[in-house]
């Protein structure tokens, strides 16, 4: 369909009006209503931590009043309570989420780009490498998440010569480098299948018959093809190390960042120890932000795999 | 067939002991097993330490030391615990037997009820309870077993009596401590929440799988020809419909094992359940060498099994699968 054959007199009075592939996609996406809400709540949230020093009420470490201080329920000089040394809840909250969302946020991104290259190459060169690479993938993606991640982040911290590179086993830093060799694997893995799908079609051979690289072919039909997918990819990236995160921190081997600087999965974490004692809000706001900021994040994930897959049937 | 599983468990064994290796060679690294020994026992003798070494095959080289630990292993010459100097193999046969009977019931409480709100879900696709279970299956994936069961346990922990005077489901271990012998009704009451925790997780998995894979066949054509041959429509959703679309059902079950043990590592933990979850995190803590291998063998043993199972299982369901 050529442009000029769109754009004459006769054809626009009679045609739908021309939606570019990039609209339906769009069109799509804002179809999934709870996404839409997804986005607004993700986006305040995103503010909210982002304005940290503003939308914060104490510091990271400062107590809401001179003691007794510890253990206060909601009230106003602490909305959502405080924890066992009298800081408040909501405050660290906000610290906490910032950490958790950058732990999340630079983890996927290596992930997605490791995954899009090994993904890509093992799917399109196929053969020794192809076999290697997802044996290796089924493998580890068999067992169980928490076993594979300890016993890897205790070996990683055991190797001295490492330690410049990557961090201490309790840093920022060390984490996000830990998720990145586990998250790359599932984007492998998808990217392979789209890059199996996409190379057999017309355009593909296409460029190689008029004498494209195969670098070439990847790189300017393969990948952004596959951008879908990849974006999809992402964003379940991101919530898996988010809540990795809060896992590894919830038993006690999570990131450390010194000076009482804390994560969202250090918080819930502390929610184990107040259960039995009934404080009630150091276990359900932690628990309620990260459950919410693992929906808003899987919602946008789903509606932008409906968003674009054309050819997804619009079934529910 | 035979000659198919044959095969498969050709490749098996080989893989078991590849990973085996690399776990040892892990745990080697991560958690110095020979430091922790010496650790937890400060006044153990040279002589002690280098009979601990040689039991547990902790060789300076690692591919002599694994043998030597195979061997061992192997001949059921298991070392003792670090800590406490036990034997291993009690405490994790306890622990197995735990981790069994939370993990068996859990499966089969969400599996079926996964499938069955799958199916109820895919019969009326865009309808008001699809939406609502698809909706309810995504926020249960969504939400983490440990925050589903500190919720619970603060519910039952400290609500419940407080509201109504009475605790309805205890919130850890198998029996009150001080319990001993054999209670089923005190132990199913033990048992009621981490179940539903773990359920949750595998409910929302099925129900999800369910409902796609059910959509998939109801639209293919065989369905409208077995509807044209005049069969009730009954006939035609039982022997046609959930027959063809249990298939990629089963297989993903059999490799959803391994998420399912992870969900209950974090459960046991939550609960104080003495199941496998809990054996493994507090040996990993003390890096409890002696105890960690036999453990890493079962879970790795175990991974491959039900691997093995999915790819006999898809093969036997579907006939059009050549085993070649």
């Amino acid at each position: 369909m050529s442009n000029e054959l769109v754009n004459s007199p006769a054809v626009r009075e009679t045609a739908v009006p021309v939606v570019s592939p990039r609209r339906m996609a769009f069109n799509r996406f804002v179809s999934h209503k709870a996404a839409v809400v997804s986005v607004f709540v993700l986006a305040i949230l995103v503010v909210f931590v982002a304005l940290s020093p503003l939308t914060a009420r104490y510091g990271v470490n400062q107590s809401v009043q001179a003691p007794p201080n510890s253990f206060l329920p909601p009230r106003a000089n602490a909305w959502l309570g405080t924890d066992d040394i009298g800081r408040d809840l909501y405050s660290r909250l906000i610290y906490g989420v910032r950490v958790s969302l950058i732990i999340g946020l630079f983890s996927a991104i290596i992930s997605v780009l490791i995954g899009c290259v090994v993904g890509a190459v093992a799917g399109f060169r196929g053969g020794r490498f192809d076999d290697v690479v997802m044996r290796v993938t089924d493998l580890f993606l068999a067992f169980p998440f928490l076993v594979t991640l300890l016993v890897m982040r205790n070996m990683l911290g055991a190797i001295s010569w490492l330690t410049p590179i990557i961090g201490k086993v309790s840093s920022v830093r060390f984490i996000i480098v830990l998720f990145s060799i586990f998250g790359w694997m599932g984007v492998a893995r998808i990217v392979r299948g789209q890059v199996l799908a996409l190379k057999e079609r017309e355009f593909i051979e296409a460029a190689r018959a008029v004498g494209a690289t195969r670098r070439y072919i990847v790189r300017r039909h393969l990948l952004p093809n596959s951008i879908g997918p990849i974006m999809v990819a992402l964003t379940f990236s991101v919530v898996s190390a988010i809540i990795g995160e809060s896992t590894l921190a919830f038993f006690g081997y999570g990131p450390q960042a010194g000076d009482g600087a804390t994560s969202l999965g250090i918080l819930v974490g502390q929610a184990k120890g107040a259960v039995n004692t009934g404080f009630w809000w150091l276990a359900l706001f932690p628990c309620l932000t990260l459950v919410t900021i693992a929906l808003t994040i899987n919602f946008i994930g789903d509606a932008l795999r409906d968003a674009t897959d054309p050819r997804m049937q619009k079934d529910g | 067939m035979l000659r198919f599983v044959i095969r498969r468990l050709a490749w098996a064994v080989p893989t078991l002991f590849l990973v085996t290796f690399l776990v040892y060679i892990a745990l080697r690294i991560g958690t110095n097993p020979v430091e922790s020994y010496k650790r937890i026992n400060p006044r153990a003798t040279p002589a002690k330490i280098q009979q601990y070494i040689d039991k547990n095959g902790l060789d300076p080289n690692y591919v002599r030391g694994y043998f030597r630990w195979l061997v061992n292993f192997v001949t059921l010459d298991w070392p003792r615990s670090i800590k406490g100097s036990r034997e291993v193999w009690p405490q994790l046969k306890d622990a197995l037997a735990n981790t069994l009977r939370l993990g068996a019931a859990a499966s089969v409480v969400g599996i079926f009820f996964g499938l069955m709100l799958g199916v109820y879900a895919a019969l009326r696709p865009g309808g008001r309870r699809d939406v609502g279970v698809n909706t309810a299956a995504f926020v249960g994936i969504s939400i983490p077993p440990y925050v589903s069961a500190i919720l619970l346990q603060l519910l039952f922990a400290v609500y419940w009596s407080r509201w109504f005077g009475s605790t309805l489901f205890p919130t850890s271990g198998v029996y009150p401590p001080g319990h001993t012998g054999f209670n089923l009704l005190l132990m199913l009451k033990h048992m009621v929440l981490p179940v539903t925790v773990v359920a949750i997780q595998i409910i929302a998995v099925y129900a999800r799988y369910m409902r796609s894979s059910l959509l998939d066949v109801l639209s293919s054509e065989y369905m409208r020809t077995a509807r044209s041959k005049g069969i009730s429509e009954r006939r035609v959703l039982f022997k046609h419909g959930l027959r063809n679309a249990l298939i990629p059902v089963v297989t993903i079950a059999a490799l959803d094992v391994g998420s399912i043990v992870g969900g209950l590592i974090i459960t046991e933990n939550i609960f104080s359940y003495p199941g496998m979850g809990k054996y493994f995190l507090s040996s990993f803590g003390e890096g409890d060498f002696p105890l960690l291998m036999p453990w890493m063998v079962i879970i790795v043993a175990s991974v491959l099994l039900f691997n093995l199972l999915a790819d006999v299982s898809y093969a036997w369901l579907d006939p059009r699968i050549r085993l070649e």
